[in-house]
């Protein structure tokens, strides 16, 4: 950890915001995932 | 011509444009006030009472109510109640109204309206539950317009961009369910960081837990209340599918209300525990909490569980009603009663009528687009070009295109 | 004023050297909040509520003139909180059990370490800066007012009659006054004539006040307001009286403010990860029992079609059978007829030619 906080505000500020950016790339992920497992069914439409 | 002027006058004075008339007219009168005098000319706000009225009716209730969109869709399309289908679409134009509606009545309570998307392009605050909520309502709010858009082009009988969106059906409503269950629970986790201002027997670390699994009851008992009132009025809208459906989804929807009253009584129950808040229902605070707790949601779940039983779909609907009361009720009690309940009685908050005002001002803009939509737009029957559940038809319709798709 | 901000008579002992560091342990994080941040030592003992802080509060921030003068102490027979036109103010306590006169108390920003205001901000528009105060920025807030429904103090204050440009208004302890040299100490505690209010680090604040209470002890009751209450602040309290009468709430307890909704905050990207996972394999199951049984429908359907048919068939051999049988013995039974009739003609013809022949 090269960055020193000083207080649990400032921490959370920067832990929080980067979890707001992974919680974007996990729910994409998952999608993207979903679809190349699903891609090579005969009936992969997603309805 | 004076004469012709005068019928045509008359013809439009029905009771119903005469309230609306005014309703309009009222809130017209409060929204110049509000933005040429602030806040403190039309509300009843101070300093101990930042949010009044319009938090905790529009935007806490308004979220709750609105819950019957993600309930629905993930009963149907995830769940795979096949049955609830023709449920769906009124589901989903009537959340999307209200969360647009929410958005549009922060516009009133907040500062600087304009302000608005700040959070997410000029300076974030992730350490605020209300920034989750925010950011929430703000991509459910899209969410919800991208899953209502279907209907407003098959209307248009524009075919391609709908069949995308239909196709992507699962993954929207999948993407809705998680952002509800985000910021229905946060709405809660609101007040989570003002222990000190809050009755302890509705502050609770279960507080995001208590309002995600109200907000069920609240949706399924939404959905059931609407479709009561839609029967009655707009009964020539819809289709033999929707009719035939009906009384099955009311069913279906009243076992579900039940079970998660019964699941939101007994977590309810568990906090109490939790934080060893017995003794204070022995208060005039505790009796209110009681009568909130056995008269509005206990006893909705037995009536639910009596009615689905006896098949007596008149008290259904008296419970839906019964359990939508209760929901904003306890919206009311964490955000109004409980807050501040420290506070001298003179020091506490009652909404001034222009607060009233502008919350029925709103509701009346949402009931009127709702039948301008449902009156037109594909809600209460499926577009006979556009049915989908029998796939040989839509197989039919790939081969010989309508007549007014454009761009194939 | 140079007297209040000289602390060089204390050893600044042991507590200085604790807290500069930010303890991080292998799996808690724990913060100590800036070293060297400053804060403002108030002690009840010294007030006597003449409103000369709230005057100099006033002078130095260029806030509105009040309805009545600062030297009218009438206002004093009414309990007041901050307001958008001041940023402190002065409260006078009667009747407390044991004393025999009035005790006062001045009310301001404590200055959180870990201000509940900054926590509830969605637009981060409050700052705790390393100098000890909690600033605001006007230039994002929107004007949600949470900040003021997480205060548990009840400081920040709003502009309600303001239409389009409402600000969020609370003492700054004279932070932007004090970074660019127009005062060195906060304008309240420049106009403070009893030395009740004292500014200077934290960490000397903690110590002076300890001095005060074992120079005298039985003056003070032995506990900091703002030592631990709310994991800190910059404004610290001391007294003669139980906190409790002099407006000061005990039971805060001593979690910050960030903690509170920290455990909520971390559910929600467990929920962005579980939920669609869960949902997809409730759909998939869904899915599969529907193709299943969809697929069993068929099979059942052209079972039932081949046992027809198969039935059908074999009926229609039997008929086919049968007829053939009839058709054979009917054709049996017509040769036989013919030739039992040939024979009789026979016999008849063999019969005459016999009586002819006689």
């Amino acid at each position: 950890m090269g960055n020193e906080f000083y207080t649990l505000h400032d921490f959370m500020l920067f832990t929080k915001g980067a979890v707001y950016y992974l919680m974007g790339v996990i729910v994409l992920s998952i999608l993207g995932f979903w679809l190349y497992i699903t891609a090579r069914d005969e009936d992969n439409l997603i309805q | 011509m004076s004469t012709l002027k005068t019928e045509n006058l008359k013809q439009y004075l029905t009771p119903f444009n005469i309230v609306v008339g005014i309703i309009l007219l009222l809130g017209g009168f409060v929204t110049i006030l509000r933005f040429t005098k602030g806040l403190g000319a039309v509300t009843n706000l101070t300093d101990n009472y930042p949010w009044g009225l319009w938090i905790s009716f529009d935007l806490l209730c308004g979220v709750a109510l609105a819950a019957g969109g993600y309930t629905t869709s993930a009963a149907c399309y995830v769940f795979g109640l096949k049955r609830f289908h023709s449920a769906v679409r009124p589901a989903i134009l009537t959340a999307f109204l209200g969360y647009a509606l929410v958005v549009f009545a922060l516009h009133y309570d907040v500062g600087r309206p304009w302000r608005l998307p700040y959070p997410f392009f000029v300076q974030s605050g992730p350490t605020s539950v209300l920034f989750e909520v925010g950011l929430c309502v703000f991509l459910y709010l899209i969410t919800l317009f991208i899953e209502w858009v279907p209907s407003a082009l098959e209307w248009l009988g524009i075919r391609k961009p709908r069949d995308i969106i239909v196709k992507a059906t699962l993954a929207l409503t999948i993407f809705g369910v998680v952002l509800s269950t985000m910021h229905q629970s946060s709405l809660g986790a609101l007040f989570l960081i003002a222990p000190s201002k809050m009755h302890p027997l509705w502050y609770s670390s279960y507080i995001p837990l208590f309002f995600f699994v109200s907000s069920i009851a609240a949706g399924l008992s939404m959905v059931i209340f609407e479709s009561t009132l839609s029967h009655h009025y707009m009964h020539d809208k819809m289709d033999e599918t929707y009719l035939k459906e009906h009384d099955g989804v009311t069913y279906g929807f009243a076992k579900g209300a039940a079970m998660v009253l019964v699941l939101y009584f007994f977590i309810k129950v568990v906090g109490l525990t939790l934080d060893n808040n017995w003794s204070y229902l022995l208060t005039g605070y505790g009796a209110w909490y009681l009568l909130e707790l056995l008269g509005f949601v206990a006893l909705p779940a037995f009536l639910y569980a009596i009615a689905v039983r006896e098949k007596k779909l008149t008290l259904i609907r008296w419970t839906a009603v019964l359990t939508v009361l209760g929901i904003v009720l306890n919206r009311f009690n964490v955000s109004l009663v409980a807050f501040n309940w420290h506070l001298p009685p003179e020091m506490r908050y009652f909404p001034r009528w222009h607060e009233f005002v502008v919350s029925i001002f709103v509701v009346t803009i949402g009931l009127l687009v709702f039948r301008f939509i449902a009156s037109r737009m594909p809600i209460f029957y499926e577009h006979p070009d556009f049915k989908e559940h029998e796939a040989r038809e839509l197989e039919e319709h790939e081969l010989k295109p309508h007549p007014q798709t454009w761009g194939h | 004023m140079q007297r209040r901000t000289f602390l060089g008579l204390l050893g600044a002992a042991g507590i200085g050297a604790a807290v500069t560091k930010t303890a991080q342990a292998a799996s808690v994080q724990h913060f100590e909040g800036y070293p060297d941040s400053y804060g403002v030592l108030f002690d009840a003992t010294r007030c006597i509520g003449c409103r000369s802080c709230e005057a100099g509060c006033n002078q130095i921030n260029g806030l509105p003139a009040p309805h009545k003068p600062f030297d009218d102490l009438s206002v004093l027979a009414k309990k007041r909180r901050t307001d958008a036109k001041t940023f402190t103010v002065v409260n006078r306590f009667d009747q407390i059990p044991g004393v025999a006169g009035a005790v006062f108390r001045k009310d301001q920003c404590q200055h959180c370490l870990e201000p509940a205001c900054a926590s509830a901000c969605f637009v981060a528009a409050f700052t705790k800066t390393p100098q000890g105060a909690v600033i605001w920025d006007e230039s994002v807030c929107v004007g949600c007012r949470y900040c003021m429904i997480a205060c548990p103090f009840e400081i920040p204050t709003y502009e309600y009659n303001e239409p389009l440009t409402p600000r969020v208004m609370k003492c700054h302890m004279c932070h932007p006054h004090i970074t660019s040299g127009k005062a060195t100490v906060p304008g309240c505690v420049g106009a403070c004539p009893t030395e009740a209010l004292v500014y200077g680090k934290r960490t000397d604040l903690l110590a002076i006040a300890r001095q005060r209470f074992a120079a005298f002890p039985d003056r003070y009751v032995n506990h900091i307001y703002g030592e631990r209450e709310m994991g800190g602040t910059n404004w610290l309290y001391i007294s003669g009286v139980p906190f409790r009468y002099i407006g000061l709430r005990e039971d805060l307890g001593v979690t910050p403010a960030p903690e509170l909704t920290s455990g909520a905050l971390a559910a929600v990207p467990i929920i962005s990860a579980a939920w669609p996972v869960l949902l997809t394999g409730i759909y998939a199951i869904n899915k599969r029992r529907d193709k299943i049984a969809a697929e069993e429908k068929k099979q059942a359907v052209k079972e039932a079609l081949a046992k027809a048919q198969a039935k059908a068939k074999e009926e229609l051999d039997k008929a086919l059978a049968k007829a053939e049988a009839e058709k054979k013995s009917a054709i049996e039974r017509e040769v036989k007829k013919a030739l039992e009739e040939a024979a009789k003609a026979q016999a008849e013809a063999d019969k005459g030619q016999t009586e002819e022949g006689e």
